[in-house]
């Protein structure tokens, strides 16, 4: 075999599985972030068969009640079970913010991708509108837009991931841009392949690790964006709960000396903790990095 | 300045490796004892990885990230390096162990001016005040023959050349009088007409100031010119050492055979001139039987015809002036120029990646679109592009299967089963296994990376395949399999090179016909002998002179010859 000559000895010989390697590097921190997020995701698919009691029907005439055998977090204002609320509340919350991270991600990469392929005017076009849109305070934005379109889920989902997707915009087209000027990319062109191929198989694979651990960030931005609407009253509309809107209905509890509003502020810090230090954690052991000009 | 048994550095038994994230240990040097004299040169060769400069950088008691010096021991003159603290250390650094690196231009600050950088190593060790120091780097700018000695110092690295950089970055190492310098491939970066002069330079102050030093480089015949003993790594070991002289002419080991064997020389017998066609000076053409086009008037497969073009709005800055070159069927056209003189922007050009401000570019008698994106899946077919550096020319993200296959889809919509076997095919063609279609490209070693950077190129069955620069980036003997594997495959496949160097010596090896360019400019093209055999163009000449020969005189007899020239 002529090869034989080519001395390398660095070489892993055997197609390794990039999974199998990350696991086999979980910290603890790591672990401990994913059986929390692996727990919340338990309870966002299974919350009717979880709570052990309907999300809105009022139980009891005792506002604000301690923990008992029957509601193991007490009653909330109305006299409703907290523990069944929270499930449910979680369930919303997540799911919406999971949403909207998703289209914030589609809408984000195809505009910040096509920005750095094309170069020129569609660039700059874009990228202004995008420092347009970047410059309104986001909350001020929703708040007008959701005021005068009414609140609903949709609407909640639509508003919240475009606000985002400027922010994925500015870290997709850094990504692409540095991509764009690798050698296998104008490979693609002289052979004459397309934009969509060049986007698609070329640049973002390459992209997909700081993409992800974005992802993550943008989620729990998410989480927290709808979790402060639902607060302000303009989120998901009772009676349905969500976790913004559990802690704004339950906060005179506190003059009462119960923890009512506490349950939910304490879900919201453990899911967003875990997601960020579940990124901390893969951008460490992947050793991609998110760009730096964004 | 030199200890009582006269050696200036002795190492023994130093042995590095390098460590994973997960604690897994790999030894990258092992087992290196050599010992450098007051006042002389030792060579460190060997290919990359083969851990010349982690051995140069034990020297200054630091390993890289991720590495350790695990055992043996390190003395200069009386001092013992591994042992002494990291405070320490810094002190002995840039006073007594200086070291040059490969690119002056990454090593530099572009925000200060030179000469601040250069005596800030003297005025940190208080070794001299600000006056003193100022002098003294003058009188080494005049040694190392820069041009303004008394005021290049107040330039912007950006505003001075890249040899002259690097000579700058020479006067740097060399203000504190350091008893050991460290050359780690100082001339690699650099065209070969300055890397004569940068060489001359640093011979020059070496033997003035009886500094003694390390040289790291791949290359046995720059090294011949400056070493006086020579070690040959492998793999992290020595496996030959000694004399210079000895071990160019007399080399033992089987390794040192080969990369003496492979190392950029001149063909003694420039390769036989095949048929070619011919132009009388009557602007007919004649074609050889060879060639054999029967009745038709023959066309070359590619004309590039009156072209220019440049960069910036409306083509300002010209990068390609008038250019005329043709290449034949089954032949090698090789363009040769040092950095700048526009051989990779006429690929582009060739390639559709660049417009043209006027001229034109012919494929087979059919004019070819200014842009990529007009011209037809057929025309771009037969152009196909092979990159420099195969590393970033391959998506690190698809297998081989997937490179080579994609062109395969795209071009000729092959179904999957006929795909994987064209595509072992192709892989067996450029000599590689076929489970490698299986790997990532980093799971390839580089001289397998350009293999399947040829293959892909190809799948699309092109006639012609612009290589530009395909060899720089490898070993001296990988390199020269590469050369191998594309004569043969133009003997299978009759296609044709457009080949892009800076390497006379590889041009002259695989070209057919060569184009010299300067300054976007073609200042003389003809078939390879007609090119290399005297009289040469006075610029051909000065190319030719400057490749290293392996000889230990050579540096001083072409000095002489440039000097007559000049007279």
């Amino acid at each position: 075999m002529m090869t034989s000559k080519i001395s390398d000895n660095k070489r892993t010989d055997i197609p390794v599985n990039p999974i199998r390697e990350l696991l086999s590097e979980v910290t603890l921190t790591a672990a401990l972030s994913m059986l929390v997020l692996l727990v919340f995701l338990v309870v966002v698919l299974f919350a009717p068969w979880l709570a052990p009691h309907p999300e809105d029907a009022i139980l009891t005439d005792e506002s604000f009640a301690y923990s008992s055998a029957e509601f193991w977090l007490g009653s909330d204002f109305l006299g409703r079970d907290v523990f069944s609320r929270l499930l449910y509340g979680t369930r919303v919350t997540l799911t919406v913010a999971f949403l909207i991270a998703v289209v914030a991600f589609s809408l984000g990469c195809a505009f910040g991708f096509l920005a750095a392929v094309k170069r020129g005017w569609v660039d700059s076009v874009l990228s202004r509108v995008v420092d347009v849109l970047i410059s309104f305070p986001a909350i001020m934005v929703a708040l007008i837009v959701i005021a005068a379109l009414g609140s609903s889920i949709p609407v909640l989902v639509v508003t919240v991931a475009l606000i985002d997707a400027t922010r994925v915009f500015r870290v997709a087209r850094a990504l692409g841009m540095d991509i764009v000027v690798q050698d296998y990319v104008e490979a693609a062109r002289v052979r004459g392949e397309g934009m969509g191929w060049i986007i698609w198989h070329e640049i973002l694979p390459n992209a997909i690790a700081p993409l992800a651990a974005e992802f993550g960030i943008r989620f729990t931005y998410a989480i927290l964006f709808i979790s402060a609407l639902s607060f302000l009253g303009l989120g998901v509309q009772p009676p349905n709960a969500d976790l913004g809107v559990m802690v704004k209905e339950n906060m005179q509890g506190l003059l009462y000396e119960t923890y009512t509003p506490i349950y939910p502020a304490v879900c919201i810090a453990m899911v967003t903790l875990s997601v960020n230090l579940l990124v901390d954690w893969y951008l460490k052991t992947t050793d991609a990095a998110l760009p730096e000009e964004l | 300045m030199a200890s009582g048994d006269h050696s200036v550095l002795f190492i023994d038994k130093l042995a590095v490796q390098a460590r994973d994230r997960r604690g897994k240990t790999i030894p990258i040097v092992e087992e290196i004892s050599f010992s450098i004299n007051s006042g002389k040169v030792t060579a460190l060769i060997g290919e990359s990885g083969s851990g010349k400069t982690t051995i140069a950088l034990a020297c200054l008691g630091y390993a890289r990230p991720g590495c350790e010096i695990v055992s043996g021991e390190v003395r200069l003159s009386s001092t013992d390096i591994l042992s002494l603290s990291n405070a320490d250390c810094r002190k002995l650094r840039g006073r007594d162990i200086a070291y040059i690196a490969q690119s002056a231009v990454a090593a530099f600050n572009s925000a200060w001016t030179i000469d601040r950088q250069v005596i800030e190593s003297a005025l940190l060790h208080k070794l001299m005040n600000r006056k003193a120091a100022l002098d003294k780097a003058r009188r080494l700018y005049r040694e190392l023959d820069l041009p303004e000695p008394d005021s290049i110092g107040k330039r912007y690295p950006h505003q001075v050349s890249g040899g002259q950089l690097q000579r700058l970055m020479a006067a740097m190492a060399m203000m504190c009088d350091p008893q050991l310098l460290i050359l780690d491939e100082p001339t690699t970066a650099l065209d070969v007409t300055t890397q004569i002069e940068v060489l001359l330079s640093f011979k020059k102050l070496i033997q003035n100031n009886q500094t003694s030093a390390i040289y790291v480089s791949h290359d046995l015949a720059v090294v011949a010119q400056i070493a006086d003993d020579i070690l040959v790594l492998k793999d992290g070991r020595i496996v030959e050492s000694g004399p210079v002289e000895s071990i160019i002419e007399n080399p033992q080991h089987p390794y040192t055979r080969e990369l003496i064997g492979a190392a950029h020389v001149m063909p003694e017998q420039l390769p036989e001139a095949r048929s070619m066609p011919t132009v009388d000076a009557g602007g007919n053409v004649a074609v050889d039987v060879a060639v054999g086009v029967g009745e038709q008037p023959y066309t070359p497969l590619l004309t590039i015809a009156s072209v220019t073009a440049g960069y910036g709005r409306q083509h300002r800055y010209l990068a390609l002036h008038d250019i005329n070159l043709e290449v034949h069927s089954g032949r090698t056209l090789g363009v040769i120029g040092e950095s700048g003189s526009g051989k990779t922007t006429l690929a582009r050009v060739v390639s559709g990646l660049m417009q043209l401000k006027s001229g034109q570019v012919d494929l087979a008698g059919q004019r070819l679109d200014d842009s990529v994106e007009r011209r037809d899946r057929d025309t771009l077919r037969h152009i196909q592009f092979a990159f420099q550096m195969a590393d970033v020319a391959l998506n690190p993200c698809h297998k081989v299967s997937k490179i080579i296959g994609r062109p395969l889809q795209f071009y000729f919509d092959m179904d999957e089963e006929s795909m994987n076997h064209r595509t072992a095919e192709l892989l067996e063609l450029v000599e590689l296994p076929a489970g490698y279609a299986n790997r990532f490209p980093r799971q390839l070693s580089g001289g397998e990376r350009q293999r399947v950077n040829l293959a892909r190129a190809l799948a699309a069955d092109p006639q012609l395949i612009i290589c530009d620069e395909i060899t720089s980036a490898l070993d001296t003997v990988v390199a020269k399999a590469i050369l191998k594997l594309l004569k043969n495959l133009q003997a299978q496949l009759n296609v044709s090179y457009l080949f892009i160097s800076h390497d006379l010596s590889v041009i002259a090896n695989i070209a057919d016909t060569i184009a010299v360019m300067r300054d976007g400019e073609v200042v003389e093209f003809g078939l390879t002998r007609d090119v290399m055999t005297p009289p040469l163009h006075p610029y051909t000449r000065l190319l030719l002179d400057s490749v290293p020969e392996m000889r230990t005189d050579w540096l001083e007899s072409s000095i002489g010859l440039a000097n007559v020239e000049g007279k």
